[in-house]
């Protein structure tokens, strides 16, 4: 079990690009296919949240969306406790020195396809901490972003607003 | 008798306030020391200043405190840590931030400099960056001996650091944690920076205590320059640290509870916690009230209807909440998980200083809003619930007394609601000047230190959180507890990472 566990450290996601998809038969199913899917399992985005200097503010904002009253789920969105099962990544924080190494890591251990959602103003462009010996920016600096959701912090409307958009554009 | 008179000290300084601040040689800094080492006084707080290290005491009884300042000799000083081991990781902050070495320190490791900054010594002589380099964690020995590394990044919505375990099958033999993760410089950009910058630093310096930050700040400003903010301000300010106490106090207790898998405790608490916030949202603007507290007073008033408001989300609460007990007291499967897991020794919390419910749940009554105290506090009637368990239950249960505390201190405080001014100007006073704020947060005294030049802009602002002396406690509290227990035994402390690593 020990070789297992080491080996998953050295390699990369198992979970492969996906084959070219046959274009006769695409053209056949598509329809039928997206109507079947879109109606008995809705469309889903699994999320991993990664602090990357927070001060914490967004993770508590972040936290509410699981509550009765923004009740996540039910768009079929939901955070998950590993990279390895996530399509979304958000971040959070001014990327710290300190952090830049971990953050790279776990996007690197995503499975593609992925996309980043940098949340609240501090991970637009490191905030108020921009600038300092310990502050490597915003995560644009560090990763492709796909989605900017603004705020000090974010409140779990933009929160879900900019989730929702996300949704529509992955479908 | 002062703090002070059995330390011997050359000369106090002119324009430091509320409290003194003396300067001492060697023998003044052994002697507190001797204070700290003997149980007489508590550490609150060191921190450097390039050349020197000022260190905060406070007295036994909770009402009084002292600064003391040693100029470093060739860039050292004599360790505090050596015979106070609460001293260890500040020790370790201040070579990694000024360069100035703790001589016989017991632990010379870095901590949070983890070898990737662009500069050595961001505070001090700054010097080349540190590699980084493998971290020598603590040793643990025996047969059958396994370790868990556990982190930076989490597998929940938290804060990243990191924990690395030996476990001996279920039993946790060490933890040891690594911090510093998200250490952003606070420090470095509030030298220089306006008192308005500073001020939203030091809100942003932990986001779930921005409020007490923000006061604690305000309180060392305002002792610095002598000013008072009007009536009205101090009263909204304690409206808003209650309403803060009351968002984090729920959230924990439903996500302790969760940590134990009782699903209904955190979607009921999480109720709770959403409605102080939708509350704080209509009478201050802001969910978590940011940036109302400034020095001289608040920016905004409360909402015209916003008093109404949070009469209704008293009542709501009062309603609720009761059930909620009841629930998290008779269900004998949640009981099982808290009741005797993580036991903090009430020693240990002494030793330690150990604020918040961490403390006051093993015997350590400190809460400083009640001693030293600070208005408007001495004007309201509010207990403060000790026990001496030092379980998880416990202080599960501390967090219960302290919100039905907090609904009573919200009701005193409308009731009360002088009329008036919001704000008082502050400008600069012409002279250096330096002031000590201590605030009650929800897990326990923040303490900002400030030093403003002439024209009031800050020169130097050290803020500490609770969490410095309350993470280490942690890693005792886990010893022989099993693995799963440890979210139970780390939520119930609730330690700060941002607000530590700064």
């Amino acid at each position: 079990m020990r070789k297992t566990l080491l080996e998953s450290f050295t390699h990369g996601p198992l979970t492969e690009p996906p084959p070219k998809p046959d274009k006769a038969g695409l053209a056949e199913l598509a329809k039928a296919v997206d109507r079947a899917a879109r109606a008995r399992l809705g469309r889903s985005l699994s999320i991993r949240e990664v602090d990357a200097g927070s001060c914490n503010g967004c993770e508590l904002e972040i936290h509410a969306l699981s509550n009765a009253f923004y009740d996540l789920e039910r768009f079929g969105l939901r955070f998950v406790a590993s990279p390895r099962h996530a399509d979304v990544l958000m971040v959070t924080g001014p990327v710290t020195k300190n952090m830049r190494e971990a953050l790279l890591r776990t996007y690197n251990a995503t499975p593609d396809p992925k996309w980043v959602i940098a949340v609240g103003a501090c991970a637009v462009d490191g905030g108020i901490f921009a600038g300092s010996y310990a502050v490597e920016g915003g995560v644009k600096d560090v990763l492709p972003v796909d989605l900017t959701i603004r705020g000090c912090p974010p409140n779990p409307k933009a929160l879900l607003a900019g989730l929702l958009a996300l949704l529509e554009k992955t479908a | 008798m002062a703090l002070l008179d059995t330390i011997a000290h050359r000369e106090t300084a002119k324009q430091h306030r509320p409290w003194p601040r003396a300067i001492v040689t060697e023998e003044g800094w052994r002697q507190a020391i001797d204070l700290l080492a003997s149980g007489r006084c508590t550490l609150l707080g060191l921190w450097g200043d390039a050349p020197a290290v000022h260190m905060a005491l406070l007295a036994e009884t909770f009402d009084d405190i002292a600064v003391v300042s040693y100029t470093c000799k060739g860039g050292k000083y004599p360790s505090v840590a050596a015979r106070h081991p609460p001293a260890i990781r500040l020790e370790r902050a201040i070579r990694d931030l000024f360069g100035l070495e703790a001589t016989d320190a017991p632990d010379t490791r870095g901590w949070l400099d983890l070898g990737f900054w662009s500069v050595r010594h961001p505070l001090g002589k700054r010097g080349n960056a540190r590699k980084a380099a493998p971290y020598a964690f603590l040793p643990a020995e025996g047969e059958g001996l396994h370790q868990i590394p556990v982190g930076p990044v989490h597998a929940g919505i938290i804060e990243p650091g990191h924990f690395r375990f030996t476990a001996n099958g279920e039993h946790v033999v060490r933890l040891e944690q690594r911090l510093g993760y998200v250490h952003k410089g606070i420090e470095s950009l509030m030298a220089f920076a306006s008192l308005g910058q500073a001020a939203k630093l030091a809100a942003r310096t932990c986001g779930d205590s921005t409020v007490a930050y923000a006061l604690a700040f305000a309180q060392a400003v305002e002792a610095a320059l002598q000013i008072n903010p009007p009536k009205r301000a101090v009263h909204l300010r304690a409206l808003m640290a209650e309403l803060e106490r009351l968002a984090n106090h729920f959230g924990d207790i439903g996500a302790i509870c969760n940590d134990a898998s009782f699903a209904m405790m955190h979607a009921q608490c999480g109720i709770l916690r959403e409605r102080c916030l939708r509350a704080a949202d209509f009478c201050f603007g802001h969910r978590l009230m940011m940036d109302v507290i400034v020095p001289g007073g608040v920016l905004d008033d409360i909402a015209p209807k916003g008093a109404a408001r949070l009469k209704d989300l008293l009542a709501e609460l009062r309603g609720i909440f009761p059930q909620l007990i009841e629930l998290y007291d008779n269900t004998a499967s949640l009981q099982d998980r808290t009741v005797t897991t993580g036991i903090l020794r009430a020693e240990l919390a002494r030793q330690y200083g150990a604020g918040g419910y961490v403390g006051r749940a093993s015997g350590r009554g400190f809460d400083a809003r009640r001693a030293p105290g600070y208005a408007p506090y001495r004007d309201l009637r509010f207990e403060v619930p000790v026990l001496d368990a030092g379980d998880v239950n416990a202080r599960v249960w501390i967090r219960i007394r302290e919100v039905e505390q907090s609904l009573s201190l919200i009701e005193q405080i409308l009731h009360s609601l002088p009329a008036g001014a919001l704000k008082t100007a502050v400008k600069g006073n012409g002279e250096i000047c330096e002031g000590i704020g201590l605030a009650e947060a929800f897990r326990g005294e923040v303490m900002a230190w400030v030093r403003l030049d002439d024209d009031g802009g800050v020169a130097r602002c050290h803020l500490r959180d609770a969490s410095w002396f309350q993470w280490p406690l942690l890693e005792a509290a886990i010893e022989g507890n099993i693995v799963a227990d440890f979210p139970l035994c780390n939520k119930s402390f609730n330690c700060s990472y941002s607000g530590h690593d700064l």
